[in-house]
């Protein structure tokens, strides 16, 4: 019997080609924020403070986009065309399986960060990161978050021509309060606080003082445990709600 | 010969307040296409999902090549083949990916390309899935199930859809599984395809067994009598139904040799499968027990 590592390495292989043959989803993953970077960079260049802001802003967004919404999506339309009930029924063992769409998440993500820190460094004056061991354990703590409460979310979806709406009612939203496009700290102190309740401040945050201010990880402790906590609970509501089969309705 | 690949002893299965399996019993013998047999909604699926791992039951014994299919064994799971009524696919993959893929899943895969020329998929094996036609991906299901060399094959109607040609093709290979000893545990509700490929069915209507036996025996039953229809002297045509037209032929022809002359349009006929079918679904007799066929294996 072949075993579970190898088969997870199939199946990730098999993700990954899936991945860059469809446009949308490459385009959801990639493009966008890349875009959004660019246009955003353009209109405040030679603000380095704004610049500031906006790359770490920019790579928290794309670790959110990569797992979270992409995992969602992903895991409605995979619910909803039967595709997970017909791997359930192989010798493919479930771990094996949800291994591989995680890592597919999570290797987007890197993808992601990498192009994001290296235009940074290219176009945008925030030269490269400070604290590569901060940044690695803000991107991992981040994608095993946002990861988890994708999939949890993912729950909550009935079908997947629902799927863009109930992703992007939570994406657009928390993007603008978690100091993506400008520093949380200036907003209005309700927003604010909301924003700090949220992950995503806290993945920014620390991609911040990896690559811009210099906050060490003892300082972004704090934010850390944020993390944690959100990625504890969603793990818990991933696995405890999690259905092989489309809903009946 | 060994135990049976499938044993199934009183099961139930219920959501909320619905029964959709109301106490069923049977057994699949090794090598056996065995076919259940029902309208829509009578929990031929729910059955089949039972077995296959997919559903909890809510009672009763259920043994598939020895496991319990509830706690989901990995090594029964490599040992089995599923046809899902409705499995989705990648869209992106193409078949020949998809079949090399399916068999990296299992211990002991056939030869893909043997089994995408089984399905007669070969002029597809480098098309994408959302590029294939129904009958198509219903084709790369069944390619999937086999790539694994299972012993037990599930197909959950697996022609529904189909056009003429495409069923006799699926047909041939459901029969060439057979051939290779394989076990088949077939669900449909057309009633000419459990005739043709089943060695026995199961008549399934609300969630219960109404018959079990070969399709001919089915028949020939003890709920269904023959019918014997003549022309008689004065050119009416008489029907009658009986048990046993033995007697009913003798007395019919020697009287009619006593004369010299012939019975006109004499014909003994028994009811189809069909027949029996229509008989049992109808919905007078959904709560009515008939008693079943005794299974003969």
């Amino acid at each position: 019997m072949p075993d579970a590592l190898t088969l997870g390495w199939h199946q990730y292989r098999l993700e990954r080609r899936m991945f860059w043959r469809n446009p949308s989803a490459a385009f959801f993953n990639f493009v966008l924020p890349l875009l959004f970077l660019f246009l955003i960079g353009a209109i405040v260049s030679g603000d380095q403070d704004a610049l500031d802001v906006i790359v770490p802003g920019i790579a928290g967004m794309s670790v959110l986009s990569t797992t979270f919404s992409a995992l969602a999506m992903n895991l409605v339309f995979l619910r909803e065309q039967g595709v997970l009930k017909r791997m359930r029924g192989t010798p493919l063992p479930s771990g094996a399986y949800l291994g591989a769409l995680a890592a597919n998440a999570v290797t987007n993500a890197a993808i992601q960060v990498t192009i994001v820190v290296v235009s940074g460094r290219l176009f945008f004056g925030t030269g490269w990161p400070e604290d590569y061991l901060e940044l690695v354990v803000f991107v991992v703590a981040g994608v095993a978050c946002l990861a988890a409460l994708g999939v949890a979310y993912s729950h909550l979806i009935p079908n997947f021509d629902s799927a863009p709406a109930f992703v992007n009612v939570v994406f657009l939203p928390v993007i603008f309060v978690s100091g993506v496009f400008f520093d949380a700290e200036d907003a209005p102190a309700f927003l604010r606080d909301i924003g700090r309740a949220l992950p995503l401040t806290h993945v920014i945050d620390g991609l911040s003082g990896a690559m811009v201010t210099g906050a060490s990880l003892a300082d972004n402790a704090g934010s850390l445990g944020v993390i944690a906590l959100w990625g504890i609970g969603g793990a818990v509501l991933a696995i405890r709600g999690f259905s092989w089969d489309a809903k009946r309705s | 010969m060994s135990s049976p690949a499938i044993e199934v002893r009183d099961l139930r299965k219920s959501y909320g307040t619905h029964d959709a399996v109301r106490g069923i019993d049977f057994e699949v013998a090794r090598g056996e296409v065995f076919g259940l047999l029902g309208p829509n909604g009578a929990g031929k699926t729910t059955t089949v999902e039972v077995l296959e791992g997919y559903r909890d039951r809510t009672s009763g014994e259920v043994s598939v090549l020895g496991f319990d299919p509830g706690t989901r064994p990995r090594e029964l799971r490599s040992r089995v083949g599923i046809v899902l009524q409705a499995g989705g696919m990648y869209r992106f993959v193409t078949v020949r990916e998809a079949v090399t893929h399916w068999a990296r899943l299992y211990p002991h895969p056939r030869d893909v390309e043997e089994v995408i020329a089984v399905a007669g998929l070969q002029e597809k094996a480098d098309a994408r899935v959302r590029t294939l036609s129904g009958g198509q991906a219903r084709r790369l299901d069944l390619a999937l199930a086999l790539v694994g060399d299972p012993e037990l094959i599930f197909l959950d109607e697996p022609t529904t859809g189909f056009d003429p040609a495409a069923r006799r093709a699926a047909w041939d290979t459901i029969r060439s599984l057979r051939d290779l000893g394989k076990t088949v545990l077939l669900t449909t509700h057309y009633l000419d395809e459990a005739q043709e490929l089943a060695d026995r069915v199961a008549i399934i209507k609300a969630g219960r067994i109404l018959a079990i036996g070969r399709p001919a025996e089915l028949g020939v039953g003890a709920l269904t009598r023959a019918r014997v229809t003549w022309r008689d002297e004065d050119g009416r045509v008489q029907e009658r139904e009986v048990e046993d037209p033995t007697r009913l032929v003798h007395d019919l022809t020697a009287a009619a040799l006593a004369h010299g002359g012939t019975v006109a349009e004499l014909t003994v006929s028994r009811p189809s499968l069909e027949d029996v079918y229509l008989e049992l679904t109808a919905d007078a007799a959904a709560d009515a027990p008939i008693p079943p066929v005794p299974a003969r294996a």
